[in-house]
């Protein structure tokens, strides 16, 4: 115990505090600033950033929609408006192309209630292992399956009646009624059962922008084997920690597409043997696999 | 070797099942929460919303109206200069379909902004202009249908011959969808009494009514047109009426209809139908 605080004392000492935290402060400003604009949008009319995280206005006229909220509305069975077309194609090339599944990372205002329980968790030693009750984290693709055959059947976009991640986004921007329950619900149930339970486990819209950013999403974590000391610290904050598979391993960059870019993984890095690249340009690590 | 092939096949099998069980029992309560939530007979739309049913396909709760009815110019204030928002989104514990936009009128009614900014906002289709053309084809806020004033004459305190008229003063369509009708007093058999009737052609279903009613609870109040209102069958014709309704044109469809008309069995022809008409 004792050599571990050792331990992580050096590692302070190695990295100066805002390279440490540099990504997952990034992280915070952006979700918070994304969420202030909107919530300026309701309130105080800016046309910044006007809606929600299902559908909004971006500057006033270029439409920016849920790709998979429209999804589900179309195997609802309407007829799709051309803004949420386009709104959802915009979306669609900003993660599944660009950014990747960022969107849980870096947008998702249920990241920081999850994170936060996370952080309690491990803090108060409630994620030991003998304590971990475990649930395939393929749960949540069952989940977006599910959605999308509830649809039709139902008639509604199934999903967007239950949407923690709406309900939490709407409640911030256009008041909260009943809605903070869910919120503790998910709070605690990352807390006290699961670790990552929600966003790692459950999530249909985490588990759907994974699927759409496997192939090409070109922001990726790159991974240099030659400069990793193998101290593990990467795997101890990832909150998807499979796809780490490579470290130690392999010289292979991180193409999984359920990691959220979250950066956190880079930040604890002391040898900086991790960090952004895209897809396919090699860089570092990649240039020593040949 | 082929044991243990049976074993994996049989292994397959019993997690495809335990697969489908988890599905069921998850798609049946999913199914329970959204089917009991999206039914609410009452909730009163915006402007130019679609049918409920197609309403709840294309909404997608973005909240764009109710920013646009809360930005807009002119708002009215209350006593203490808080806005007074038409609409809101539901939010879990309202009882409302979830996310989507409501209003309730003795709170806030619809103050009718002929720009309509709501229905131009909903960047879907589940709020539609279309839906509120005139005969000539422009956006015409009082061609909205969010729903019918209803009143209820026992509670209404010029049935008793008190002398209110605040409901029609306060209509946007004055003598139109609600207008003073004359009506002796029976109780005294001298007075005349002056009460509120509505027009359902053309009432829009603001609510400025209820929201001005005197009443502890309001005397006329406002009921989305499914729920309010009656359907005449399209073989009644009011012959007096033949500047509005078309009349030949109805009796012609009639005899269309007559004549496609076949009988199914000799027992249900002489039980069920008028033979005098043959």
């Amino acid at each position: 115990m004792s050599s571990q605080a050792v331990l992580e004392a050096q590692r302070e000492s190695e990295k100066p505090f805002l390279l440490r935290y540099r990504y997952l402060i990034l992280r915070r400003i952006t979700q918070i600033s994304i969420l202030a604009l909107y919530v300026g949008g309701n309130y105080l009319g800016w046309k910044i950033l006007q809606g929600n995280l299902s559908t909004s206005k971006f500057l006033g006229v270029i439409p920016l929609s849920d790709p998979f909220a429209v999804l589900q509305m179309f195997l609802a069975g309407t007829v799709l408006a051309t803004d949420v077309i386009i709104g959802a194609l915009i979306i669609l090339f900003v993660y599944g192309v660009l950014f990747g599944r960022a969107f849980c990372s870096w947008v998702c205002p249920v990241n920081m209630i999850t994170d936060l329980a996370n952080w309690i968790r491990v803090k108060t030693g409630l994620h030991k292992e003998e304590y971990r009750i475990n649930i395939p984290r393929k749960t949540r693709y069952w989940f977006l399956a599910l959605a999308l055959i509830l649809s039709p059947i139902l008639g509604v976009p199934a999903f967007e009646f239950i949407s923690p991640v709406s309900i939490t986004h709407r409640g911030i921007i256009f008041g909260m009624g009943l809605g903070w329950t869910i919120l503790l619900a998910i709070f605690l149930f990352d807390l006290f059962v699961i670790k990552n339970g929600w966003c790692g486990h459950l999530c249909p819209l985490g588990a759907f922008y994974s699927a759409v950013s496997k192939p090409v999403s070109l922001l990726r974590v790159k991974y240099d084997l030659n400069k990793c000391t193998e101290c593990m610290e990467c795997k101890r904050v990832c909150p998807e920690v499979q796809v780490l598979w490579m470290i130690g391993k392999e010289n292979k960059p991180v193409l999984s597409g359920e990691c959220t870019n979250c950066g956190r993984c880079i930040d604890v890095c002391p040898e900086n043997a991790l960090f952004y690249g895209l897809r396919f340009k090699k860089s570092g690590g990649d240039k020593n696999e040949g | 070797m082929s044991e243990k092939k049976t074993s994996t096949r049989r292994r397959f099998l019993v997690r495809l099942l335990q697969g489908f069980g988890i599905s069921f029992v998850g798609g049946a309560v999913w199914s329970a929460i959204v089917h009991e939530n999206a039914h609410d007979p009452l909730v009163l739309r915006p402007p130019g919303a679609q049918k409920e049913k197609e309403f709840l396909k294309k909404c997608i709760k973005c909240g764009l109206c109710v920013i646009a009815c809360a930005n807009r110019e002119n708002i009215p204030r209350d006593r203490k200069g808080n806005k007074m928002i038409t609409l809101k989104l539901a939010t879990p514990g309202d009882g409302k379909p979830l996310g989507t936009p409501y209003f309730i009128p003795r709170e806030v009614p619809c103050y009718m902004c002929e720009d309509v900014p709501c229905t131009y906002a909903c960047p879907t289709g589940a709020l539609s202009t279309e839906l509120l053309k005139n005969e000539k084809g422009e956006v015409d806020v009082n061609k909205s249908r969010m729903g019918v004033a209803v009143v209820d004459y026992n509670s209404c305190i010029a049935y008793w011959g008190l002398q209110c008229d605040a409901c029609v003063r306060n209509c946007p369509l004055i003598h139109k969808a609600i207008y003073m009708d004359i009506r002796r007093n029976r109780r005294t058999g001298k007075h005349a009494m002056l009460v509120p009737v509505v027009d359902p052609d053309y009432c829009t279903g603001c609510g400025i009514c209820e929201h001005v009613c005197p009443t502890d609870k309001p005397a006329i109040y406002v009921l989305p047109r499914e729920v309010a209102l009656g359907k005449i069958g399209k073989h009644y014709v009011r012959g007096w009426m033949e500047q509005k309704e078309n009349v030949e044109e109805k009796i012609r469809e009639r005899e269309k209809e007559l004549k496609k008309w076949k009988p199914k069995s000799p027992e249900e022809y002489l039980n069920e139908e008028d033979l005098l008409n043959e």
